[in-house]
């Protein structure tokens, strides 16, 4: 006689469909839950009230929103912040054109992509460093060059006009290294047959880019323009490893007036800090939202 | 994958996660947890002579020493005082531990000071270490701020090592007749420019001015801070100070002082060191105290003090005191001074022999008062926003007002 199976077994089989798939989310789902969507609940929370993360959180509504509005500091780092988000967006040209000046078959074509890519793999910190001994003035290359054209110095980092601009091309070597090596996997793909088509009814050049190659190459555009706008809203170790923000605030950007406000030495606020994080948080959600919606509508398509 | 990572990062970035570094501070009988930021070569030494010296007295107490990166502690010390506290933990004095006071972190250590005699021998580190009447922890060590100047060049241009404002501003025109810059800084830090501050707002205002300014009582808006600020300008305008300081830190403002393009420099005593590492020698670096401002006006120095505290959450208070108790000896802190190069704060320890020691002993034991440093007297969130204000002066000495009308925002803020 075959036993009749346990309750529980019973109610297994008769979901498993549906259980299973949820089974293997579950583990993800929990790290989701515990490293994003409860931190961002809480950041809001604290976004409330006035605290030093040391005594009792003290209700303040919307107080802190109210400070940022008035705070010269939240208006320098909108600024800087739109000034990035453009200025990183010249990394996509860039590394096409990268890109394209490697796709070819030449003696050692690979030892020349790895260099390019290099920049993408030592560390923000690095660059930062690497560049800020390029601006520093007496002994560094760039002003040594700045010298010789113009006969007198200027400190990148140190002056108001030039400090975001001097950090933006150091934050551009690594970015336009990663938009390259999107868009030489994109080449990789390209339908040889669709550029010969092209090439016998006489297309070249320019032409050939713009009509054949580029909307095939759609896909890797718009994952490059999703990674460069985010990197660009979250251009923090550049500016911290660079200036900690100087000279006096005008190279602040809102990562890290955050950082600053809640975590550093001279900080402690994690309410206003807090505040600030939900400003970034929403103007992400902006983009995001954005991305989503496109993805979504092409998955819809295909 | 890569959008997917990248949103997940932008999310964490958004909410603040906080991570505890948790380590092992388990108190056994007889174990003290101590916990400090001395990597550096002397002050490491400095603490493993101090700790050989304690468990040699005390041998029947072990201490267990966590040694924390100097910026890191910063932020670590915050973790540990709430969850897993240490028997000892170093900090400073003056505001710049209020708010571990202020939220019941530290043990009141009155007692310490009382059953050792400390109120004499520390005396003149008292005031500092005090808030609501009580004592908060122990001294160690202090070191003088002043001009470092380079004498060869000084006796070159025939200048005598000034004494008042108007000798100082003598000195600084000749030096830059001769195409020497009078005076090297580095600003990028916002630090030295604290300095600065402190020592024009000492000698312009006085002592107890300066305590108001700092403790938030008066406005930023004064007429007597602007007249720091004049003060202060009639060095930046006619460009006394190095270009492009706020591009460098303190010590590449060095070369300028070993090259001659620079022939003063206002800072503490540990930059003496790099100094000499850059390759001056003893008769190449004068010491001279901040000239006077406003005749007649009692001196007062600055002269920063590193600290000792015991947790209020700390497992084995009984021997964190003893531990404290050794630290304030004479004997404890002449040895450790040795080491560190600088001045013992207990007055029947001995200073260890060297010029500048020698001078700053001399200028501090006949010092007024003694200021903590604008970035400890004054609470971090003031003294960041002070700090960059006077960084901006030091470029655009013309947007006085406007500076300093952000400051008394940031002062009624601050203070409320």
């Amino acid at each position: 006689m075959i036993p009749a199976p346990a309750p529980s077994l019973a109610l297994w089989k008769k979901h498993k469909g549906t259980l299973t798939p949820w089974l293997f989310l579950l583990p993800g789902l929990l790290m989701f839950a515990i490293y994003v969507l409860i931190p961002i609940v809480q950041s809001i929370w604290i976004s409330f009230h006035e605290w030093d993360g040391l005594g009792d959180k003290a209700w303040i509504g919307l107080g802190n929103y109210i400070e940022l509005l008035d705070d010269d500091t939240f208006y320098t780092s909108l600024k800087n912040n739109f000034l990035w988000l453009v200025l990183y967006l010249l990394a996509i040209p860039g590394g096409l054109a990268v890109a394209l000046f490697l796709n070819q078959n030449v003696m050692g074509i690979r030892l020349y992509k790895s260099l390019f890519f290099f920049p993408f793999v030592i560390s923000q910190v690095v660059v930062g460093l690497m560049f800020t001994w390029f601006y520093a003035p007496d002994f560094g290359l760039f002003s040594a060059l700045i010298e010789k054209l113009t006969g007198q110095q200027i400190a990148i980092l140190a002056d108001e006009r030039f400090v975001t601009y001097g950090i933006i091309v150091a934050g551009l070597w690594p970015q336009t290294a990663y938009c390259m090596i999107l868009y030489l996997t994109g080449l990789n793909n390209i339908n040889p047959e669709q550029v010969e088509a092209a090439r016998m009814d006489g297309a070249k050049g320019l032409k050939l880019l713009w009509h054949v190659i580029l909307p095939q190459l759609a896909p890797a555009s718009f994952i490059a323009l999703v990674v460069t706008v985010i990197g660009s809203l979250r251009s923090f170790d550049l500016v911290s490893i660079m200036t900690a923000g100087g000279p006096y605030g005008s190279s602040q950007i809102l990562s890290y007036f955050m950082y600053e406000q809640a975590l550093s030495e001279y900080g402690y606020r994690m309410g206003y800090g807090a505040a600030i994080a939900v400003v970034l948080f929403l103007i992400m959600m902006v983009f995001i939202t954005l991305f989503i919606v496109r993805m979504l509508s092409q998955e819809r398509n295909s | 994958m890569t959008f997917i990572k990248q949103l997940a990062g932008l999310h964490k970035l958004a909410g603040l996660a906080f991570s505890a570094a948790l380590m092992s501070t388990s108190a056994f009988g007889g174990e003290i947890i101590l916990n400090s930021d001395q990597t550096d070569p002397a002050p490491k030494q400095a603490m493993e002579e101090l700790i050989a010296g304690f468990e040699e007295v005390h041998p029947d107490i072990s201490v267990k020493w966590n040694n924390f990166d100097h910026e890191g502690y910063k932020s670590a010390i915050r973790n540990f005082l709430t969850a897993e506290t240490p028997d000892v933990a170093a900090w400073y004095a003056g505001n710049r531990m209020a708010p571990f006071v202020n939220a019941g972190l530290f043990e009141d250590v009155s007692d310490v000071w009382e059953d050792n005699g400390l109120n004499d021998q520390l005396k003149s580190a008292a005031a500092s270490m005090t808030i609501d009447g009580k004592k908060w922890g122990v001294p160690y060590t202090y070191y003088q701020w002043g001009i470092y100047y380079r004498k060869d060049i000084f006796a070159e241009q025939g200048i005598t090592p000034p004494k008042t404002w108007d000798e100082l501003l003598a000195a600084c025109a000749k030096l830059q007749e001769a195409g020497v810059t009078p005076f090297t800084i580095g600003s990028k830090a916002l630090w030295p420019t604290a300095g600065w501050f402190d020592y024009l707002d000492l000698r312009v205002n006085g002592y107890e001015f300066h305590m108001d300014l700092t403790s938030g009582k008066i406005p930023y808006t004064d007429e007597r801070v602007k007249a720091v600020f004049d003060k202060w300008a009639e060095l930046v305008e006619p460009g006394y100070f190095v270009a492009n300081h706020a591009a460098i830190d303190w010590q590449d403002a060095i070369p300028h002082l070993v090259q001659g393009k620079a022939a003063m420099y206002l800072m503490g005593n540990f930059a003496v060191a790099t100094m000499k590492d850059g390759g001056l020698t003893d008769e190449q670096i004068g010491f001279l105290q901040f000239p006077e401002i406003t005749p007649g006006l009692p001196m007062a120095e600055e002269a920063p003090t590193d600290t000792f505290h015991i947790p209020s959450g700390a497992k084995n208070k009984e021997d964190a005191k003893k531990f404290l108790a050794y630290l304030a000896s004479p004997e404890a802190q002449t040895r450790m001074n040795k080491t560190l190069g600088q001045l013992p704060v207990n007055s029947q320890s001995e200073t260890p022999e060297d010029p500048y020691l020698d001078a700053g002993f001399h200028m501090l034991s006949n010092a007024y008062a003694l200021a903590q440093f604008y970035d400890r007297d004054a609470p971090a969130a003031m003294a960041k926003a002070g700090m960059e204000g006077f960084q901006e002066f030091m470029v655009k000495p013309d947007k006085a007002d406007a500076i300093l009308k952000r400051l008394e925002k940031v002062r009624a803020r601050v203070y409320k």
